[in-house]
This record gives structure tokens, sequence and C-alpha cells, in this order.
């Protein structure tokens, strides 16, 4: 395999791996406070399709993620409602989000533009355009690292860099500030939250809403950034599900969080590439098999490679104060 | 001299649960610098009224006066605010945040946290000098025994500026030597001029500790004593409304034939940890062996190992035949062998809690007899064994078509009991038969025990109650760390004695200090 290759390959496996990323920190914040979140998908897809069907109305990307968050925060709302407010089941609220996400963008979309469910082709104005970052061509005679530099970091969309910034500021916010420390203590055990006199519902809210906000900059990019031009039904493909294996896998902490959605995010950028197993082994992979790599991924990394993870202890449990 | 102004006043207070009223009208004052001891039964509605003050609940009526200000205590901070810190039964910690987290929680100096953390570090090191609650910081809740984790507890009401201080329950989880350790504790924060209230079922440390007493029956307050001038006889008497016998009635023990012979019983836990390390013991025929011990020291894996539900290597015949301790011996066999089991948590292991009373009843002897015949239950016979066997035990309500989860502690207790004995059994393992019951209760379930004995039943009893394993046991072996420390006969031995094998002093320490 040759150095381009392997830099195309890095590359791709940035861009897909930082909408998962987005997500498995949504879902971090979720659980980290005590609120499973099967709703990432859900979330996602919504904010995809208003993302691409606003920025395409519009004409302007940007007010096409702040709707695109503002769906994602609705369906967020609605997850608080039924699991903090009215102490639902959290799985069950889940899921009733994602269906109706897959149905909902589905029916509008084809009201709304008549494309059989799709959003129209956006233009460059009208979509994130991927960003050159300075002295990129002046470094990329550098070995090695200039050519990393230049193919690698830079050239991608605001969002991945926006992904990739969310890691240290996750890290920072849950394990550096007040809001942090309440809001993993919230997860672990909500009554000793309850007994020093914070409300356990508001940090469980706040939690709810950093997941939605995150959602929808991950669902956004899926259909407003680069080389992405629209939106098409259930273009998320499980990629919340993903996420959540990530989280797992990561044992609910951001950095570890990035590494996880890399490596997954380097076995869907491999999928589009059969033609290195052709040149590496000599062999031609079926591309359907290529297409199931992540998922099987997901089996066997949480089937065997976790080891002990242990989730936030008040998981998926609502707080009952009163007996 | 004219009575100060009491530190916390209470009036009129009510509060019911759906249709349960857990405090009706209760009137209180307690005056400041001493420490206040309320007393009663569980379900009494102590930690209701406590978790009142606290503003964790909120009173449907009545007003609530902090050193003679009336005071609205809407929720826990504004209880903070007043100067009133509680240590509730279950600790409220976050068991994965160190102590030095778990203090700051709630009442941090602003967004970041480090200054927070250094400026509990430092205030935390003056208190843990001023009350002797010494403490590292760094330490992890879930790597510190539940004493330390106490201490906790008390450092954080303290960190908060609490003047008042409610302890629930507190020794239910010590050794002897640690409930002392917090006693001298509460003793120095008094003579700093803070208010003590203290919890408990325990008439013992009522008269140990406190200046002053209250008594709670059914949701009320009934009676108020000094504790200089009252007696565990008339706090009993006040407690449950009628005169109790504290002590175990029961003639000395006329042993038969070994029943159980245990030899060097060994378990390797899941992650490989010993939890039995080489028990040995015989227990004959008509004898209470009492296994006493601070929770967690293997008394569980041992009646575990008995009842048939964990694997073990060693030893164990009963009556002479080799019993199977594989681990996959199946509760059937084991009861048709002739062991009764009550095992030590109830509700997930001696009760199915949404199944009705009768169900229970039967649960685990479906297959004899009295019940039916091959697939067939007979319905009918199961709910008048059912009504009989609950009268019988003073089972309240009475009522076999009541799921068992609707009964209080106490009561689903005589279901269990009631279900093993009346099994007729040849030895019966029992874990901790009164935890959680009320002293009405307890008297009637140690009657029955003991009942059992003079039949000729052997008796395995498994108690953290030193007490209960004082008066109840015929002879007495305490365990510490997976193995035996040593056995005493009851009635030459006493609870200073134990209380050093609790701790694992080894047993020659142990005899040369009695």
């Amino acid at each position: 395999m040759d150095w381009t290759t392997i830099l195309l390959l890095l590359d791709s496996t940035l861009r897909t791996a930082s909408p998962l990323l987005l997500a498995c920190l949504a879902g971090l914040f979720s659980e980290r406070a005590g609120i499973f979140d099967i709703g990432l998908e859900g979330k996602m897809l919504v904010s995809a399709f208003l993302a691409a069907g606003f920025a395409y109305a519009t004409g302007s990307a940007w007010l096409g993620l702040l709707v695109g968050i503002a769906g994602a925060l609705l369906l967020s709302a609605v997850h608080g409602l039924a699991s903090i407010t009215f102490r639902g089941n959290q799985l069950i609220s889940g899921v009733a989000i994602n269906f109706l996400a897959a149905g909902l963008t589905v029916v509008i979309a084809e009201r709304w533009f008549r494309q059989g469910g799709r959003t129209p082709q956006l233009d460059s104005g009208s979509r994130f355009t991927e960003i050159t970052l300075p002295l990129a061509e002046t470094i990329r005679p550098v070995p090695v690292l200039g050519p990393i530099y230049a193919q690698v970091v830079s050239g991608h969309t605001i969002l991945v860099y926006a992904a990739l910034l969310a890691v240290p500021l996750s890290w920072w916010v849950l394990f550096r500030t007040r809001f942090g420390l309440r809001l993993r203590a919230v997860g672990e055990n909500p009554a000793a939250v309850d007994t020093a006199g914070v409300s356990v519902a508001r940090l469980r809210y706040a939690a709810v809403a950093i997941a939605g906000l995150l959602c929808g900059i991950a669902g956004a990019q899926l259909s407003t950034a680069e080389p992405a031009a629209g939106f098409v039904r259930d273009m998320t493909a499980g990629r919340g599900y993903i996420a959540l294996a990530a989280l797992i896998f990561a044992k609910w902490r951001p950095w570890a969080a990035l590494w996880a959605c890399l490596l997954f995010g380097f076995f869907q950028a491999l999928e589009a590439r059969p033609d290195i197993f052709v040149r590496l082994f000599d062999l031609r992979v079926p591309s359907a098999l290529l297409s199931a790599l992540p998922y099987v991924l997901t089996v066997i990394i949480l089937a065997g490679f976790v080891g002990r993870a242990i989730p936030p202890r008040a998981g998926g449990q609502p707080y009952v104060k009163e007996r | 001299m004219p009575d100060p102004v009491p530190a916390i006043e209470l009036r009129g207070i009510s509060k019911a649960f759906g249709p349960v009223q857990a405090n009706k009208d209760i009137s209180l004052r307690v005056m400041p610098g001493t420490i206040h001891g309320i007393i009663g039964e569980n379900g009494a509605g102590k930690s209701t009224l406590m978790s009142i003050l606290y503003g964790f609940y909120r009173a449907d009526r009545g007003e609530i006066l902090i050193n003679g200000r009336p005071t609205a205590i809407p929720d826990s901070q504004a209880a903070i605010r007043a100067g009133i810190g509680m240590v509730f039964q279950h600790f409220k910690l976050v068991e994965n945040f160190t102590v030095l987290e778990n203090v700051i929680l709630g009442v941090e100096d602003g967004p970041l946290l480090r200054p927070s953390l250094a400026k509990a570090r430092a205030e935390l090191k003056a208190l843990a000098e001023e009350y002797e609650l010494e403490v590292d910081p760094d330490a992890i809740i879930e790597d510190i025994g539940v004493g330390l984790q106490q201490r906790v507890e008390i450092l954080k009401a303290l960190y908060r500026k609490a003047d008042i201080l409610i302890l629930d329950e507190p020794t239910g989880v010590l050794t002897p030597a640690e409930a002392d350790h917090l006693f001298r504790i509460l003793r120095n924060l008094q003579a700093q001029g803070k208010t003590i209230i203290l919890i408990t079922h325990k008439l013992r440390e009522i008269m140990e500790i406190t200046d002053r007493v209250s008594v709670m029956r059914r949701g009320e307050m009934v009676a108020h004593f000094r504790t200089a001038e009252t007696s565990p006889p008339e706090l009993a008497e006040a407690m449950v409304g009628r005169k109790v016998l504290l002590e175990v009635d029961k003639t000395p023990a006329r042993p038969g034939a070994p029943v159980l012979e245990v030899e060097n019983l060994r378990v390797v836990d899941a992650k490989g940890v010993e939890r039995l390390r080489g028990i040995s013991f015989r227990l004959h025929a008509g004898e209470i062996l009492g296994i006493a011990g601070v929770a967690g020291n293997g008394q569980s894996e041992l009646l575990e190992v008995l009842g048939g539900t964990m694997k073990a290597t060693g030893s164990v015949r009963l009556k002479g035949q080799a019993l199977d301790i594989s681990g996959n011996a199946l509760g059937r066999a084991r009861r048709d062998s002739g062991i009764a089991h009550v095992p030590e948590d109830r509700q997930t292991r001696g009760l199915i809690l949404d199944f009705a009373a009768w169900e229970n009843v039967a649960l685990g002897y479906h297959h004899r007899p009295a019940y039916g015949s091959g697939t067939r239950l007979d319905l009918a016979a199961m709910q008048a064994d059912a009504r009989d066997k609950m009268q019988r035990f003073d089972v309240r309500p009475p009522d076999p078509f009541l799921a068992a989860k609707s009964f209080s502690g106490g009561n689903q207790q005589k279901i269990v009991v009631a279900r093993e004995i009346e099994s007729a059994p040849d030895l019966l393992l029992i874990g901790q038969p009164t935890r959680g019951v009320d002293i009405g209760a307890i008297e009637f379930i140690h009657k029955q025990i003991v009942s059992l004995r003079d039949r000729g039943c052997a008796i395995l009893l498994v108690s953290v109650e030193l007490d209960e394993i004082l008066s109840l046991s015929d002879r007495i072996a305490v365990m510490f760390d997976g193995r035996i420390m040593g056995e005493r006969e009851a009635a030459r031995t006493d609870a200073r004695e134990l209380g050093l094998l609790m701790a694992g002093v080894a047993d020659t320490a142990a005899g040369r200090a009695a």
C-alpha cells in the first residue's frame, strides 16, 4: 500500500469519524447524567434532514445547522420529558424517537420537495465547504509531517474541527468544572445530589440538551458538509448505534471516545476502498461484506474486547424521591 | 432558670404518602447542645420526620422553628442554610468519587473545581483534627469501609457548617468498636456546642449516649423522657404500646446427635478472592449456633453454600450423608433432605414480591402432597393452608390474597419464617432473622426459633446484631475475614469479648483480654 493511499484513507477516516464522535460525546453527556439515549440516531437523522432542507431553502448552511440543532433539541426535550419528568422507560422513549425520526423525515421531505423522500442537491454555496488550514501548502514539501498536515489534518469542514475540539472541551467540562462534577454525580447517585440541595431534574435536562446540541451538529454534518450534498432517507445508517457502541468501548471517557470513533471511522473509510484489499491481499472482498464491516466490528468489540465496562450506576433509572 | 430556646421545635407536623399517614400531628422540642434520641419501631415515621426536617420531603401541615424562628424548609438547600446536616441510614455518597469531591458536591465555591478542592482539603484537615474525623481526602469512597464512609457523611455536614446534626440509624453497619468511636465523635461534637438528633431502634444506644429521648409509634409522638429518668423496659413499652419481653425466654439447650458437620469449607469468588478460608464446625440437634460478625466477613457465603447456591470445596455432612456443595444442588433436593432456609435478603431471595402471600407460603414446597398431586395444584388447599399459617404466625393483615410487597418488613419476614419452620426441618439456616423487623415481631420470631429448637431442630443463626446472637444462641462462633476466629458458650461470653473477635483480634489475645 502506497503512502498516498494511506493518507487518503486517514483523511476519510477523520471525516467519517467526526459525526460518530459528536454523537458519541452526546451519548456520553446524557449517560454520564444517568439518562440512556438510544435516540442519538433519530436526533441525528432529524437534524440531517432539517439542516439540508433549510440550507437548500435559505441558501445558508449555517441557518440549516441552526434549524437542525433546534430539531434535535426538540427531540431531546421530548426524551427529557418522558424520562425525567414523567419517569418513563428511557429505552422505549429513545426507540420511539428513532421510529418517529425515520418516518417523519421521509414523509415531510416527500411532501416538501417531491423527490422521493430526499432533499435536492445542495450547491457549494449552501453547504459547509472544506477549509485549507494556514500554511498547508507551505509545509507540504516537508517529509512525512508535511503531507500529513496538508492531506489529513487540513482540508476538512469546520464541523470536523468542531468535533475534534469537542473532545478536550468535554473532558474539561466533565472533570474540571462544578457542572461536570454534579453531572457525573447525578448519573452515579442522584440522591447524593438531591440531598446536597441541587436539582436532579435540572441537571439531567441540561445533559440531555447538550446531547441534543451535539447530535444536531452531527446530523448537519452528514447532510450539509462536503462531500455530502443533501439528505437521503435513513442516511444516518445506524451511526447512532455505532456511537453508542463506541461509547461503551470508550467506557464513557471523552479521550477514549475519540480513539474508539477513529477506529470505527477507519473501518467505514475502508468500506469505500475495496481496491485496497485487492492490492494488499489480492482479495476481492464483496462490497456488501465491506459495508457490514463496521457493524460486525461493533458486535465483536462489544462481545469480547471491552473488558469490564462499568456504566454510570444510576443509568436508565428515573429518580424517584417520594416512596 | 427559664428554659432556653429550643434549637429545633416542630409543631403539628403531618405527612401522608398516599393513604399511609407517616406522621400525624407531631410536636418535638430539641434543646441546643443536647443529644436527643428518637426511638421507634420500623415504620413508626422517624425517618420521614427527619427527612421533612432536612427538606427531603415536604410536610403536608405543620411548622418548623429553628432557634425560635419559624423557618420554611422546602428543600435540602434551605435545611443546609438553616444549619441542619443529615447522615442518612443509606449514605448519600457518590461511590466512585473521592472523599473530597463528595464533600464539596453542591457547595462548590464557583464554577471551577480546582479552588474548591483546595479549600476543602485545608478545611477537612482542620475538621479532622478537631473532631477525631481522620479520612484520606483522596480515597475513593467505594474503596473505604462503611465506618469511614459514615465519617465522610459527618464531614459533609460539618463542612456545610451544620450546627444541628441528624443521624439516622448510624450504628447499623458498624462494628462495636466503630460504634464506640462514633459515640466519642458525637460527644466531641456535643462538647463543641452542636445539637445532635440520633434516630435508632436500639434501646442500648439511647441509654448510652442521649440526654433526652422521644418515642414514636405508628406515625405519632407518644412520649418524651429524660434518659436518666427512664429504663429500657419503659421505652420498649412506649414503642410497642404493650409490655415486651426484651430477653429471650429459653431453657438451656439439650443438644442431641450432630446434624451438620462442616469441614474445611473454602469459597473463592469470581474475582479470585477467598471468601471462606477453611471453615469447620459441628451443629447438633436441638441447638442454636449463632454466627456473629460484621457484615461481609463470609457469613453470607456460608449460608449460600449450605443453601446450595454457591460452590465450595471441603466437606459438609448432613445427618452423616455428604451434602452436594458443587453449587448446582437443587433447592428441592436441599428441602427434601431436611434443610429449611430463611435467606438474609427476604425481598430478593425469600419472596416473590409481586406474588400473593398464599403463593409465597407454598414457594419451594409445591411438590409436597398437601398442595396437590402430579401437575395439578390444589389452589383451595394452598390458600387455606396459607390462611392457617398466617394466623398462627400472626401475619398482619392475615390476608393470603395480598401481594407480598404490600406487607411491612416484619410481616414479610413472618411469612418466610412460617413457610420454612412449618416445613418441619432437621436443620434451619436463618440469616438476619430480624433485620428491619420491629420489636413486637422480633419477640415473636425469636420465640418461634427457640420453640423449633426445643422440638429438636438444629439451627444455624447468622446475624450482624450482636444482641440477637447473644440472647438467642446456645453456642457462638465469630467470623472474621472468612475464618472462624473463636467459638464460645453463649452463657460464658459477653459483647466485649465477641466484639474483639469480630474485629479480628485473634482468639488467644481476646481470651487474655477477657
